[in-house]
């Protein structure tokens, strides 16, 4: 192999990536702010350049030129290293997406469970940067992050074992290849729910967006956060929404599979139609209180994640040729 | 189940992307204003083309922010006028109580308020600025014409509705 196959290649996959990723973010602010728009009876921003599309640019030109404020009461290193944190484990994930038979940075033979982790990570940037911030509503936002936290791990994890146990391994590669003929959706119903429902609390996008709950705690965790560093949060949140679109696609709806396009178009289109049904979500549903989240997540999604788990189990044993080895 | 409504209202919001937009689109469009809109002050004049203003100062008194300034000058006909009228729209808040207080009809509010200026001092308008050709809101009435105030080509008793003058002294019993 020469160095361009064997170095070459992968970086060239990762940059890649790492660019769409980050362009798709600055993106979805935009394609955010026009559909809540379309959605509350208004345009949303339309001036900047074509339909508006240059409001990204000066958001950020905006954002650049903020004065970057680190509360001289609070935790400067924590501070500074929180809103890191969320982007470095946001980022990670997408090193394991397939987003086409050839396009795609790590095949992660246990890509379900370095996403467990992964996701489970970015509630340490909300806690750290609301511990650090010194305030007391971002102290608020953070100890809700955790507690939110607590609610919806349990059963995201369990709701992605069905597809596991189905596809047989927790390659996502394997598991997009394996849905060849059959969406995993179908199937998996109940599993998709839950998954959907986890993966809205886990970017802390409405209606579960209790740490930052703009209305009761100002902005939450990142209430002190100005200029680039709070722009960090909000390219996480983004690039959250997308790897949440992008596993949803990847884990239910068959990943690259479809008729007549090129298979990383089809990708980018069913992850683009969820991103959109975030902010569809964000358009209709009111925050419910922690204490109602905590509540629906344990009595409500635990026990259907734990039945849709058992019954994929049984019939997993009973009829797939390898009987879930 | 609750979670159905939460499904209705996710739809219901989702139908809201066909109807039709409530955004004006400002520059291009703009709402109709109500012809009693209070805007940009003018100074009307009177039918025979004569400036209305007769530099009574009840404008500049009932302005709470002071923003009219004027002087009282007379022409050769012994009608009253402003030497000069400036109003300063900085300050201006568009109460209205100037055209409510105006005697002659002369001072008049009018729906127009695209007036910014990237200069203060551009906000200042004079006399000249502030006048028009028209009679603005009232087009018949001239406060001349109906007052009993002797000017040049009118002497007392010969406005409209008015009875000549009596000598009080040849009415003594």
């Amino acid at each position: 192999m020469t160095l361009m196959q064997t170095i070459g290649y992968p970086l060239l996959n990762i940059v890649f990536i790492m660019l769409i990723a980050v362009l798709w973010a600055a993106a979805l602010t935009w394609i955010e702010r026009r559909f809540l728009g379309l959605w509350q009876e208004r345009y949303g921003p339309n001036r900047v350049g074509p339909f508006g599309v240059f409001q990204v640019v000066a958001d950020i030109i905006k954002l650049l030129m903020k004065e970057d404020f680190t509360p001289r009461f609070g935790d400067r290193v924590v501070f500074v290293l929180a809103p890191a944190s969320l982007v470095v484990a946001v980022m990670m994930t997408f090193g394991i997406l397939p987003i086409s038979p050839s396009i795609g940075v790590s095949n992660l033979d246990i890509g379900v469970l370095f996403f467990l982790a992964m996701s489970s990570l970015t509630v340490y940037s909300t806690v750290l940067g609301g511990w650090a911030s010194n305030n007391k509503y971002a102290l608020l936002g953070g100890v809700r992050g955790a507690a939110q936290m607590i609610a919806y791990e349990v059963f995201m994890g369990l709701a992605l074992m069905g597809v596991v146990m189905i596809a047989g391994t927790f390659n996502l590669r394997k598991i997009v290849e394996a849905q060849q003929n059959l969406w995993y959706v179908l199937p998996q119903f109940f599993g998709f729910m839950v998954f959907l429902i986890a993966g809205i609390a886990e970017t802390k996008r409405l209606p579960f967006d209790l740490p930052e709950g703009e209305q009761e705690l100002v902005a939450g965790y990142h209430v002190e956060y100005s200029s680039m560093k709070f722009g960090l949060y909000f390219l996480g949140e983004y690039l959250g929404v997308i790897l949440i679109s992008a596993l949803i696609t990847t884990l239910y709806f068959g990943g690259w599979h479809g008729p007549l396009l090129p298979g990383w178009l089809w990708f980018m289109l069913k992850t683009l139609f969820f991103m959109l049904f975030f902010v569809l979500l964000r358009a209709s549903l009111p925050r419910p209180r922690y204490d109602q989240l905590t509540a629906f997540g344990w009595k409500a999604m635990l026990p259907l994640a734990l039945l849709n788990f058992l019954a994929t189990g049984a019939v997993v044993l009973a009829v797939l040729p390898h009987g879930g080895a | 189940m609750k979670y159905v409504s939460n499904l209705r209202t996710i739809w219901n919001v989702f139908t809201f992307i066909f109807r039709r937009k409530v955004t004006v689109e400002y520059p291009e469009e703009t709402l109709p204003l109500p012809p009693r809109w209070r805007g940009r002050i003018i100074l009307s004049r009177d039918p025979d083309g004569e400036e209305r203003c007769v530099a009574c100062y009840l404008c500049a008194v009932a302005c709470p922010v002071d923003c009219i300034a004027l002087q009282k000058t007379e022409d050769e006909n012994g009608r009253w006028y402003p030497e000069f009228f400036r109003i300063n729209f900085s300050r201006c808040i568009y109460c209205g109580y100037c055209e409510e207080a105006c005697p002659t009809h002369a001072i008049q509010l009018t729906p127009d308020y695209e007036m910014s200026e990237y200069r203060r001092e551009n906000m200042v308008y004079e006399k000249e600025d502030l006048l028009i050709d028209g009679t603005g809101k009232y087009h018949d009435y001239n406060f001349y014409r109906v007052a009993g105030m002797a000017v040049g080509g009118k002497d007392k008793g010969e406005a409209e509705h008015e009875r000549p003058p009596v000598d009080v002294r040849s009415l003594m019993p």
